[in-house]
C-alpha cells in the first residue's frame, strides 16, 4: 500500500512538474529563439534563405529543386542530383524526375539492391546522353540520390561536366560560364570541413542574368 | 587537401573543442548537482508545483518519480497528438492515429526519437514545440538525474537517500540543457538553420514551376535534439535536410553538441567521486572504442562495396554533397555511439561494414560515449561487471570506488546490461517469424535482416536512427518497437537506481593492497574488453548473418 501511495503521489508531482516545464521549455524557450531570429542578419536564414529575383521568390538557396527544361534537346540548366522520393508516382519510371521540394527523404536502398543498380544505370545513361559523354565520365553524385532528396549542391566535377552543354544552349562564352561556376563554388568550410560544392539554383540564376536565354 | 587529410583536420578540430570544454563543463555539471542553493526561477517553480526541494528520497521514491514523470509525459504527448486538429499552428494537419501517437509519445519520452511519421506533413508546430521539444529536454534531464543518483551511490555511505528527483530533473533542464541549447539555437540560425512559425513559402522556380517549401521552428528543436542526444528530426530527412543542417559548419557544430555532455560527464563523475582519474579511465574506454568504430565506418564508406556503389564510382547514395564521406562517417559514428539517432545521411544506404559499424555502436549498449546520462550509467554498470570478473579471477570480493560489489550489486548490474540484448534478439526473432515482415523490408537478403536487427537495436537502446527502408507503420511494428523502447529504457533505469540505493547504504571500504586499481591502462583494457566480450557473445551470430554477410558478398 505504501508503494502504491508513493507512486501515485510522485506521479501527480510529476504531472505538475511537467506542466511547469512545458511552459518554460515548450513555449517560452522556442518563442525566445524565434524572437531573437527576427533581428536583421538572422531573419533571412530563419525564414528559409529565400532567393528573390525581381522581388519574386524563386527558391531557397538551401533547397535543391531540379529544374525542368522546356525543350529537353535544348536544356539550358545546370541540374541537381536526382531525387529518390517524389510525391508524383508517375515520375517513378523517369530516371531523372523533376525536383519536388514538398517531400524530403532518401531511397534507403543498399548498394546490393537490384533496384538501385538499375536506377544508377538508368541515370548514368540519361546523363551521359544529355551531356554527350561516355558513361564513365559521369561523377558519382550525379547518379546517386542524396539523403534529403533536396541537396542544393553538386560536386565541382558534375558542374564541370555540364558546362559544355550550357555554353552551347545559352550561347554564352565558355570563359564566362566557367567564371560563373567558379563564383558559385564554395570550398570546404575553413578549408577542411565537408566537401567543395556548387550551388545549383544560384548558378542557374547567374547564368540567366548573364544573358543566357532560358 | 585530400579528402582524407581534410577529414583528419576536421576530426582534430572536434577533439580540441571537446577537450577545451571538458573541464569547465564537467565541473560545472558537478556543481549543479551538488549545490545546496536554488535559483530564483527554480524556487518559483518548486512553489508553483508544490514540491519540497530540500527533502531527499530513497531509491524507491526516486524511481517512482522517474516512472511517474515519464508516465504522465507519455499521456500528455499522446493527448497532444490526438487533439492536434484543435491546436493552433496545425495548418490543417489533423489528429494522428492511435498507433502512431502511442509510438511517438513513447519514443520521445524514452529519449529514443524513433519516428514512424513524416513530420512536415503530419506534425503541426504546437505539437512540435509544446510536446516534442519539451520531451527533448526532459528525457535528457531524466537520464542525467539517474546517472547522478548512481554517482551519489558511490559518493555517499550509510544512507538510504539518493537526492531529490525533481530537483535533479529541473536543474539538469534549467541549468545545463536550456542555456546551451538556447545559445546554439541562435548559432545554428546564424549559419542558416530555419526558425519559422509559418507553414512554408511558395516559390516559382527559374523554370517557371511553382513549389511550396515547408518551414518549421527548426533551430530551437535542432540544438536540443543534438545536445540532449535525442535525434528526432522536425523534418523527415532529419539532419540531412538542408534546413536542419545547412552546411559543413553546422554539421560539425551538431556533432560537437551530440558528444559534449556525454564526454564531459566523465569529468563530472571524477569530480564528484573525488578522483578525476576515475573519470578519465572511463573516457579512455569510450574514446578508444569510438575511434575504432570511426575508423571502421570511415574506411568502409571510402571503399565502395556492392554493385550500385561500384557502378556509381563512390558510396554517395543517401549522402549529401556538402558533407561527403568523412563528415557523414563522423556523424554516423557519433549519433549511434550516443543515444542520439539523428542522421545526416541515410544509414540504410551505408555500405555493409559501415552500416554494421553503426549497428554495433548501439549493440555496445551505447557507451561510446553514450547518451546524456545514460552513457555514464551504462559504462559504470560495465565497470562493475569488469571489476567483478577481475575479482573472480583472483578470488577476492570485488570492490569499486570503496564499495563492495556483492550479490545485489551484481544482480542489478546484470539486469541493466542484459535487458537490451534480450529485447533485441527476441524482438528481431519474432519479427522474422512474422509472415508480413518480408513485405515490410526495403531491401532483401542479408541487408533485409540488418534492417530488422537495426530497428530493434535502435529502439531497445533508445537510439532512434533507422535503416529507413523498413516500413514500420504496421500495428505489429508500432507496438513491439514501442514496447522495446519502454523496456529498454526503464528496466535499466530501475536496476541502476536499485544499484545506487544499495551502494549508498554501504559503508566505505578502505583501499588496501588487494584493491584492483581502476584508473590505469590495465583497467581501461579490462573494461573495453568486457564491453566487447558482452557484445560479441550475444550478437556475433546475428551480425554474421546481416552486415558481415553483406560485406563479404
Amino acid at each position: 500500500m505504501i508503494v502504491v501511495k508513493s507512486i501515485v503521489k510522485q506521479t501527480w508531482a510529476g504531472l505538475r512538474v511537467l506542466l511547469a516545464l512545458t511552459v518554460l521549455l515548450g513555449v517560452l524557450y522556442p518563442l525566445a529563439v524565434w524572437g531573437v531570429s527576427r533581428i536583421p542578419g538572422l531573419h533571412n536564414q530563419a525564414e528559409g534563405s529565400v532567393v528573390n529575383e525581381n522581388g519574386q521568390p524563386v527558391g531557397s538557396s538551401l533547397i535543391g529543386v531540379d529544374p525542368v527544361a522546356a525543350d529537353p534537346d535544348h536544356d539550358p540548366w545546370f541540374h541537381n542530383r536526382p531525387q529518390a522520393v517524389t510525391a508524383d508516382p508517375k515520375d517513378s519510371n523517369n530516371p531523372l524526375p523533376p525536383g519536388d521540394p514538398s517531400v524530403s527523404g532518401a531511397s534507403n536502398k543498399a548498394a546490393d539492391n537490384p533496384d538501385l543498380v538499375k536506377a544508377v544505370q538508368a541515370r548514368q545513361d540519361a546523363i551521359a546522353k544529355r551531356e554527350g559523354v561516355s558513361n564513365d565520365k559521369v561523377p558519382a553524385d550525379a547518379v546517386t540520390a542524396s539523403g534529403s532528396g533536396l541537396d542544393p549542391a553538386i560536386s565541382p566535377a558534375y558542374a564541370e561536366l555540364q558546362v559544355p552543354r550550357v555554353v552551347r544552349v545559352t550561347g554564352l562564352p565558355e570563359a564566362k560560364v566557367r567564371q560563373l561556376v567558379a563564383d558559385h563554388t564554395s570550398g570546404r568550410g575553413a578549408g577542411v570541413l565537408g566537401e567543395p560544392t556548387v550551388n545549383v539554383l544560384e548558378l542557374n540564376l547567374a547564368v540567366r542574368a548573364a544573358g543566357g536565354h532560358a | 587537401m585530400s579528402d582524407t587529410g581534410a577529414g583528419f583536420v576536421q576530426l582534430g578540430i572536434l577533439l580540441v573543442a571537446l577537450a577545451v570544454v571538458y573541464r569547465p563543463l564537467g565541473d560545472y555539471m558537478a556543481r549543479v548537482f551538488t549545490s545546496k542553493k536554488h535559483l530564483k526561477v527554480e524556487r518559483v517553480l518548486y512553489r508553483v508545483v508544490r514540491v519540497n526541494p530540500d527533502s531527499e528520497q530513497r531509491w524507491t521514491t526516486y524511481a517512482a518519480g522517474v516512472l511517474g514523470f515519464s508516465f504522465v509525459s507519455v499521456v500528455v504527448l499522446y493527448l497532444l497528438q490526438r487533439l492536434q486538429s484543435v491546436l493552433p499552428f496545425n495548418f490543417g494537419r489533423g489528429t494522428l492515429d492511435p498507433a502512431t501517437s502511442f509510438n511517438t509519445a513513447v519514443s520521445f519520452v524514452t529519449n529514443t526519437n524513433w519516428q514512424s511519421y513524416v513530420p512536415e506533413t503530419v506534425m503541426g508546430h504546437t505539437v512540435q514545440m509544446a510536446g516534442l521539444t519539451v520531451q527533448n529536454f526532459v528525457s535528457a534531464a531524466v537520464g542525467l538525474a539517474v546517472a547522478v543518483a548512481l554517482v551519489r551511490g558511490f559518493v555517499r555511505a550509510k544512507t538510504d537517500r539518493l537526492g531529490n528527483v525533481w530537483v535533479d530533473i529541473v536543474r539538469g533542464a534549467v541549468r545545463i540543457l536550456l542555456p546551451i541549447a538556447f545559445l546554439f539555437a541562435i548559432v545554428l540560425i546564424a549559419f542558416g538553420t530555419v526558425m519559422s512559425l509559418t507553414k512554408g513559402v511558395d516559390v516559382t522556380g527559374p523554370d517557371g514551376v511553382q513549389h511550396t517549401i515547408a518551414l518549421a521552428p527548426v533551430a530551437s528543436q535542432e540544438s536540443i535534439k543534438e545536445l540532449g542526444t535525442n535525434g528526432g528530426g522536425i523534418l523527415n530527412a532529419n539532419s540531412a535536410h538542408p534546413f536542419e543542417n545547412p552546411n559543413s559548419w553546422t554539421n560539425l557544430i551538431e556533432i560537437f553538441l551530440i558528444l559534449v555532455i556525454p564526454v564531459s560527464l566523465t569529468r563530472t563523475f571524477g569530480t564528484m567521486v573525488g578522483n578525476k582519474r576515475q573519470g578519465t579511465a572511463l573516457l579512455a574506454v569510450m574514446g578508444i572504442l569510438w575511434a575504432g568504430m570511426l575508423t571502421l565506418i570511415w574506411w568502409a564508406e571510402a571503399h565502395p562495396n556492392g554493385p550500385a556503389a561500384l557502378l556509381a564510382g563512390a558510396g554517395m547514395e543517401g549522402k549529401e554533397t556538402r558533407f561527403g564521406i568523412p563528415s557523414t562517417a563522423l556523424f554516423a559514428n557519433s549519433t549511434t555511439g550516443t543515444s542520439t539517432g539523428a542522421v545526416n545521411g541515410a544509414h540504410d544506404s551505408l555500405s555493409g561494414l559501415g552500416g554494421g559499424g553503426a549497428l554495433l555502436n548501439m549493440l555496445f549498449s551505447e557507451i561510446t560515449p553514450g547518451g546524456v546520462g545514460t552513457g555514464l550509467y551504462s559504462i559504470l554498470v560495465f565497470a562493475i561487471i569488469a571489476v567483478f570478473l577481475a575479482g573472480l579471477m583472483v578470488g577476492r570480493t570485488p570492490e569499486y570506488l570503496g564499495k563492495k560489489l556483492g550479490r545485489r550489486e551484481i544482480t542489478t548490474a546484470s539486469i541493466a546490461i542484459l535487458a537490451m540484448p534480450t529485447l533485441v534478439l527476441i524482438g528481431s526473432g519474432v519479427a522474422l517469424m512474422m509472415k508480413d515482415t518480408a513485405g515490410a523490408l526495403g531491401n532483401s537478403g542479408a541487408h533485409g535482416l540488418s534492417e530488422v536487427l537495426y530497428a530493434f537495436a535502435s529502439t531497445s537502446n533508445n537510439n532512434g536512427s533507422a535503416f529507413g527502408g523498413i516500413t514500420v507503420t504496421s500495428n505489429f511494428f508500432q507496438s513491439t518497437l514501442g514496447v522495446c523502447m519502454l523496456l529498454g529504457r526503464f528496466i535499466p533505469i530501475i536496476a541502476v537506481l536499485c544499484l545506487a540505493g544499495s551502494l549508498a547504504s554501504q559503508k566505505r571500504v578502505p583501499e588496501s593492497a588487494g584493491t584492483l586499481p581502476t584508473t590505469g591502462p590495465q583497467f581501461v583494457t579490462m573494461l573495453a574488453g568486457t564491453v566487447l566480450l558482452v557484445a560479441a557473445l550475444t550478437f556475433v551470430p546475428a551480425l554474421a548473418l546481416g552486415p558481415i554477410a553483406e560485406a563479404l558478398a
